[in-house]
C-alpha cells in the first residue's frame, strides 16, 4: 500500500487545486467548510449526513449501546438525573433525547420523590379527621409526578419513532410529550423549562453555539444547563486504550450487530473531533451561562457539564 | 498492478463519474481501493472473523454476517481462485472483461424465450421458481485487494448459477449441498464452516439423505469438476444444461 501512496498522492495534488476551486465554489452555495468525523464537508452536508446515521441507527440504537459501553452508559445516564435531582413540579426539556433515555430516567426519580413527599405527608396526618384525610388522598392520587413534565425534542424522525415506541412498551405516558425540532433552532418560547438536559447529543450538532444560545433562550432564569458528552481523557494509558477499543473494536461492533459499519466510524471519529472539557466550559459560558462547572467521569471518557441562566 | 485510471469493480455497470469517487478516495487516504471498500487492519478483520461467524450462528437471516466471513477468512483461497482463474483462456478473459450477472445486464425476455433445458431458460426458471434476484448479492467492502474483490463478487453471482447447474433448491438442504461443492471448489474457509453448521438445522430424514447421496455426491463432482469460475456463463446461456454440466464435470444430480 505504501509503494502506491505517491502516485496517488501526485494525482492528489493535480486534482486538488480542482478540487479546492470546486470547494470553494461550492461552499459559495452550500454553506462554510465543517468536520463529519475525520472528513472536511459542508455544513449543509455534514447535516444531512448526521441525519441519515442516526436514521440508520435508530433500531439498534439501544442496543448498539449497551455493547459498546458493557452498558456502562446506564450508569452515566443515572449519575445525570441524579445531578439534575429534580424536584416534582420540574418542567424538563431534554434535547436530541431520541429513544427517551434521560426522559424515563427523569420520570422514574420524579415518581420516587414524589412517594417519599406523600409519605411524609401521610404521617403527619394522623391528628387529621377523616374527611380531611380522604380529601388530600383524591388530591395526590391523580398527581403521581406532581405535575413534573418532560419534552423530548429531537431533530429526527426515526429516534423520536423508537423512543415512542419504547414508552409504550414500558408505560410511560404521563407528564411527557415528543417534539421534532432542532437543536439549533427550538420550537419553544422564550424562559419556559427549568432544566435542559443534552444527552450524546451536543457532538452532533452542527452549530454547537446556537444550539448553547437557544439553551439559554428557553431556559427560565434560574434554570439549569446540564450537557452529558464524551470528552477527552486525562490519563495517557487510558487514552491509548480508549483510542484502540474506540478505533479497533466499536466499527467491529457496528458491523456485526447493526450491519453498519461507517455510522459507527463516525461515532468514534466524531469524539475525538469535539472540544475538550475547558474549551466547551468556555462556549457555554459564552452563550451567557453562569457557574459553568464540570465533572469527569471515568477520567474524562464522558464529562457532564452544568451552567445556570441567572 | 494497480491502474490508476481505473476505479475498479463495477464501474461499468454503476456509471458513476470517476470524480466522486476520487474525492472519496483522497479523503480516506490511499487506502480506498474499490467503492465500497473499508480497510481494515488484521486486528479488525480477526475481531469481525469472529464476530460474524458467530453471528451467522445465531441469526442464520443475517447474510451480510456470512458475506462478512468469506472476505475476512478468504485470504488465501481468494488469491488461490484468481491463480487458477488467470491460467485459463476463459477465466483470464472474465478478469479482464469483469463481467457482473445483475438484472440490469441480463436480458430476461431473451433468456425465458431459450428453449427449455438451455442455462438461460433453467437459470430464469429457477429464479423465478425460488423467488430470488441476482441482485441481492452484497458488495464486498473488507477485502483488500481490488481484483481479489471481484474474484469475490463473481463467485457470489455465480452462486445461483452453481443452483442451477446442481438442480438444487434454495431450501436449507439445497443450500448446504451447493456450500459442500463450493467448499471442495473454492476452499473459501466460509463455505467448509457453512457446509459443516449448515445441517445443524435439518431434520433428522434430510440429514439422512444429505449424508448417503447428496453431499458425496457434491464432493466427488466438486472434486472432479473444473474451477467454475473459469466459465463465462454469459456466453453460455444457448448451451444445454446438460452439456455444459458434462463439459465442467459435474456428475449428473441423483
Amino acid at each position: 500500500a505504501a509503494g502506491h501512496c505517491p502516485y496517488r498522492a501526485l494525482l492528489a495534488r493535480r486534482g486538488g487545486a480542482l478540487r479546492a476551486l470546486c470547494g470553494s465554489l461550492r461552499g459559495l452555495a452550500a454553506g462554510p467548510e465543517t468536520h463529519f468525523g475525520f472528513q472536511t464537508v459542508t455544513e449543509a452536508e455534514r447535516r444531512e449526513k448526521i441525519y441519515q446515521v442516526f436514521e440508520s441507527v435508530a433500531k439498534k440504537y439501544d442496543i448498539m449501546n449497551d455493547s459498546m459501553t458493557l452498558g456502562i452508559h446506564r450508569v452515566w445516564k443515572d449519575i445525570l438525573v441524579h445531578k439534575m435531582n429534580p424536584s416534582p413540579g420540574t418542567l424538563l426539556l431534554d434535547v436530541a433525547g431520541g429513544t427517551g433515555d434521560i426522559a424515563f430516567r427523569f420520570i422514574n426519580y420524579v415518581r420516587s420523590v414524589r412517594e417519599r413527599q406523600l409519605q411524609r405527608k401521610l404521617r403527619h396526618h394522623q391528628n387529621l379527621s377523616w374527611q380531611e384525610i380522604a380529601a388530600s388522598y383524591q388530591e395526590d392520587k391523580s398527581k403521581s409526578l406532581g405535575d413534573s413534565q418532560v419534552v423530548v425534542c429531537d431533530i429526527n424522525k426515526e429516534m423520536l419513532k423508537v423512543g415512542k415506541q419504547k414508552a409504550q412498551h414500558l408505560g410511560y405516558s404521563e407528564g411527557l410529550s415528543w417534539v421534532l425540532g432542532n437543536a439549533e433552532e427550538l420550537p419553544f418560547d422564550d424562559d419556559k423549562f427549568d432544566v435542559y438536559t443534552i444527552a450524546f447529543g451536543i457532538r452532533n450538532v452542527t452549530r454547537i453555539d446556537l444550539a448553547l444560545q437557544e439553551a439559554y433562550r428557553v431556559l427560565k432564569p434560574g434554570g439549569r444547563f446540564l450537557c452529558l458528552e464524551f470528552s477527552q481523557v486525562n490519563n495517557s494509558l487510558l487514552s491509548r486504550l480508549y483510542d484502540l477499543y474506540s478505533f479497533q473494536v466499536i466499527p467491529v461492533l457496528g458491523e456485526v450487530i447493526a450491519g453498519d459499519w461507517k455510522s459507527y466510524q463516525y461515532l468514534v471519529e466524531s469524539i475525538r473531533r469535539f472540544p475538550p472539557q475547558e474549551e466547551f466550559k468556555a462556549m457555554i459560558e459564552d452563550a451567557g451561562f453562569f457557574k459553568v462547572d464540570y465533572q469527569n467521569l471515568n477520567s474524562g471518557i464522558v464529562a457532564i457539564h452544568s451552567g445556570f441562566k441567572l | 498492478r494497480r491502474r490508476p485510471g481505473r476505479a475498479g469493480i463495477g464501474r461499468a455497470a454503476s456509471g458513476g463519474a470517476p470524480a466522486p469517487e476520487e474525492e472519496e478516495e483522497e479523503e480516506e487516504g490511499c487506502s480506498q481501493l474499490y467503492p465500497g471498500h473499508i480497510p481494515t487492519s488484521p486486528l479488525q478483520k480477526a475481531l469481525l472473523a469472529a464476530g460474524s461467524a458467530a453471528m451467522a450462528l445465531c441469526d442464520p437471516y443475517r447474510h451480510d454476517m456470512v458475506a462478512v466471513l468469506g472476505e475476512t477468512t478468504g485470504c488465501l483461497a481468494l488469491p488461490n481462485l484468481r491463480d487458477k482463474m488467470k491460467h485459463h483462456p476463459e477465466g483470464y478473459r472474465i478478469l479482464q472483461e469483469r463481467p457482473r450477472i445483475r438484472l440490469s445486464t441480463l436480458d430476461m425476455a431473451r433468456l425465458r424465450g431459450l428453449p427449455d433445458g438451455t442455462l438461460g431458460r433453467e437459470y430464469v426458471r429457477f429464479l423465478e421458481d425460488n423467488k430470488v434476484s441476482p441482485d441481492t448479492r452484497m458488495p464486498p467492502k473488507f477485502v483488500d485487494d481490488e481484483e481479489l474483490a471481484y474474484v469475490i463478487q463473481r463467485y457470489r453471482e455465480v452462486h445461483d448459477l452453481m443452483h442451477t447447474l446442481l438442480g438444487m433448491p434454495t431450501n436449507m438442504l439445497g443450500e448446504v449441498v451447493v456450500k459442500w461443492f463450493e467448499a471442495v471448489q473454492t476452499g473459501l474457509p466460509m463455505c467448509v464452516l457453512g457446509a459443516a453448521f449448515g445441517p445443524v438445522r435439518l431434520s433428522a430424514r434430510k440429514l439422512q439423505v444429505l449424508a448417503t447421496e447428496l453431499v458425496p455426491w457434491a464432493v466427488r463432482s466438486g472434486r472432479n469438476a473444473s474451477c467454475i469460475l473459469n466459465v463465462y456463463y454469459e456466453q453460455r446461456w444457448e448451451q444445454p444444461v446438460e452439456s455444459l454440466r458434462e463439459e465442467i464435470g459435474i456428475f449428473p444430480p441423483p
